[in-house]
C-alpha cells in the first residue's frame, strides 16, 4: 500500500492547466508544422502562418494561445495500492482548477446551472472528473483544457452492426462536414466505437489524449483512410481551403452488445490542449 | 492587405470581398452569446441598447483577463453561428457589422447582403497574436457577465478576412462546404 497526499494530486493539477493555456503540446506543434510544409492553398499557408506566430508569442509573452481556455476535463488513473490521504480527491482537483484559471488569468468559462440562470462560477469550476481503477500503486493524471467550439461541433451516433466499418466512415466524415470551418480546423478527431452509449463518448474524448501509434494495426489502418479523406473535403486551414482539415485521427475501441455499434466523434480544435503526469 | 478605418464607408464596403485580407483600426463592440440575449430583450421591451449600434462593429470574444500592462488578454474569434438567431434584428437596427468566425445561416447572408453590412472572420485559436492588435478596452454594460460582458475595443491594424460581402459571396463556398 502506498499513500499518496491528495495535495500533491492538486498541485500537479494546478501545474498543467496553467502551462497547457500557453504551450501546444509537442506532438501537436510536430503535426502543425508537417502539414504547414504539405499546404499548397495561400490563405491555409497563411493560416499557418498566423498560427505558428501565435504560438510564439503564447510562450514568449504569456498571452494564452486561445481565449476559450476550456472547461477542464481530468481523468485520474488511480493505482489500487494506493491509499489517498488528506482529503477529498474531488475536492483537492476542483480547488486546483479553481487556483490554476485565477492564478494563469484564464477565462472562467463554466456556468453554473446549464438551462436557467446561466451564472458564471468565476474560476472556471467544477471541473469534469473521470476515475479509472488500474493495477499498481501510482496515480495517473491526465488533463485536458476543452474549448466549447469544437465540443459543440462532436456527435455520437448508435450505428447498428450491418452498417459496418462503411458506417463508421460516413458518420466520421459527416459530423466533420457538418463541424465545416466553425470549430478551429485543422482538427484533431478522438473516435470512439463501441461500448455503450455513455462510455463510447468519453473513449472518444480520451482518444484525443493519445501520444502514440494505435497499437492495433486494423484501427491504425482506419485511422489513416480516414485522415486521408478528411483532407480531401478542402475545408482547410480555419475553413478558408486547403488540404489540412485534420492533423490527427485517433481509435479508441471496446466490447460492445450484439445488437448494437455505438460511434462517437469527438471534434478538438487544432491546439488540443492535454498533458500527463504521473504521481509515485 | 487592405488598411481600412473604421466606421467603414459604402465605398469601403463596395471595394470589399469575399476572402480579402483586411486590417482594421478603430472601435469594435465586444459582445456574445448572454450579451445578445440580454440585447434582444432590450428589443422586444423597446429599451435602448447599451451602446451606440449605428454602423457600430461588433466582435464576437470573450477575452481572458487581461494581466498588467496590457490592454486585453488573449481576444481571438468565437464561432459566430450561435448569434445567427439575434443578427437580422440588429441589422435593422444599424448594426454595420460583425468579427466572428465560421459559417453563418441562410437568413443571416440574406439579411447582411440586403442592410449592406459585412461580416468578417479572424483566425480562431490565434487569440495572443490578435490581442496584440487591440490598444484600448473600456467596459460599456452588463459587467457581470465577466467576459461576456460588452466593452469597447480600439483596434490597430487587427488581421482579419471578409467572411461575407454585400454583393452576397461567402469565404466559404468550396469544397464540401
Amino acid at each position: 500500500m502506498k499513500e499518496i497526499d491528495v495535495k500533491r494530486i492538486g498541485d500537479k493539477t494546478e501545474e498543467l492547466f496553467g502551462k497547457i493555456a500557453y504551450h501546444y503540446p509537442a506532438g501537436i506543434m510536430d503535426a502543425i508544422r508537417q502539414a504547414h510544409q504539405q499546404e499548397d492553398n495561400p490563405r491555409g499557408k497563411n493560416v499557418f502562418d498566423m498560427l505558428e506566430e501565435n504560438a510564439r508569442i503564447a510562450i514568449e509573452e504569456h498571452i494564452p494561445i486561445c481565449q476559450d481556455t476550456g472547461m477542464a476535463v481530468v481523468w485520474l488513473s488511480i493505482g489500487q495500492d494506493v491509499h489517498l490521504t488528506g482529503g477529498d480527491v474531488n475536492e483537492a482537483i476542483h480547488e486546483a482548477v479553481g487556483r490554476s484559471y485565477t492564478a494563469n488569468a484564464l477565462r472562467a468559462s463554466v456556468v453554473d446551472d446549464p438551462l436557467f440562470e446561466r451564472k458564471n462560477t468565476k474560476n472556471n469550476t467544477p471541473a469534469l472528473i473521470h476515475t479509472r481503477i488500474v493495477p499498481g500503486e501510482e496515480v495517473t493524471i491526465e488533463v485536458m483544457a476543452k474549448g466549447f467550439g469544437s465540443e459543440n461541433k462532436s456527435q455520437l451516433k448508435m450505428l447498428t452492426p450491418a452498417m459496418g466499418v462503411e458506417g463508421v466512415k460516413e458518420f466520421v466524415l459527416d459530423t466533420v462536414k457538418k463541424a465545416g470551418p466553425d470549430a478551429c480546423p485543422p482538427y484533431v478527431i478522438g473516435i470512439g466505437i463501441g461500448g455503450d452509449f455513455e462510455s463510447c463518448a468519453e473513449m472518444s474524448k480520451a482518444a484525443l489524449l493519445r501520444e502514440t501509434e494505435n497499437a492495433d494495426t486494423r484501427y491504425s489502418q482506419l485511422e489513416k483512410e480516414l485522415l486521408e479523406k478528411i483532407n480531401t473535403l478542402d475545408i482547410g486551414p480555419m475553413g478558408y481551403g486547403g488540404k489540412a482539415t485534420a492533423l490527427k485521427v485517433m481509435v479508441e475501441y471496446a466490447p460492445t452488445h450484439i445488437a448494437g455499434l455505438p460511434c462517437a466523434v469527438n471534434i478538438c480544435c487544432h491546439v488540443c490542449r492535454h498533458a500527463k503526469a504521473v504521481i509515485q | 492587405m487592405k488598411r481600412l478605418n473604421l466606421p467603414l464607408t459604402e465605398e469601403d464596403l463596395r471595394d470589399l470581398h469575399a476572402g480579402d485580407a483586411v486590417l482594421l483600426s478603430g472601435e469594435i463592440y465586444t459582445a456574445r452569446d448572454a450579451a445578445h440575449k440580454r440585447m434582444h430583450e432590450c428589443i422586444e421591451k423597446n429599451e435602448p441598447l447599451p451602446f451606440d449600434i449605428q454602423n457600430a462593429l461588433i466582435y464576437y470574444v470573450g477575452p481572458t483577463p487581461a494581466t498588467q500592462g496590457r490592454a486585453i488578454g488573449s481576444a481571438g474569434p468565437t464561432t459566430s453561428s450561435r448569434m445567427d438567431p439575434y443578427v437580422r434584428e440588429l441589422l435593422e437596427k444599424g448594426l454595420g457589422g460583425m468579427i466572428g468566425k465560421g459559417r453563418r445561416s441562410r437568413d443571416v447572408k440574406d439579411a447582411v447582403k440586403e442592410h449592406k453590412a459585412i461580416y468578417f472572420v479572424a483566425v480562431g485559436g490565434a487569440g495572443a497574436l490578435l490581442s496584440k492588435s487591440i490598444v484600448k478596452r473600456e467596459p460599456v454594460a452588463y459587467e457581470d457577465l465577466l467576459a461576456e460582458a460588452i466593452t469597447k475595443l480600439t483596434a490597430k491594424d487587427f488581421p482579419c478576412f471578409v467572411g461575407l460581402d454585400i454583393y452576397g459571396n461567402d469565404i466559404y463556398d468550396h469544397g464540401e462546404l
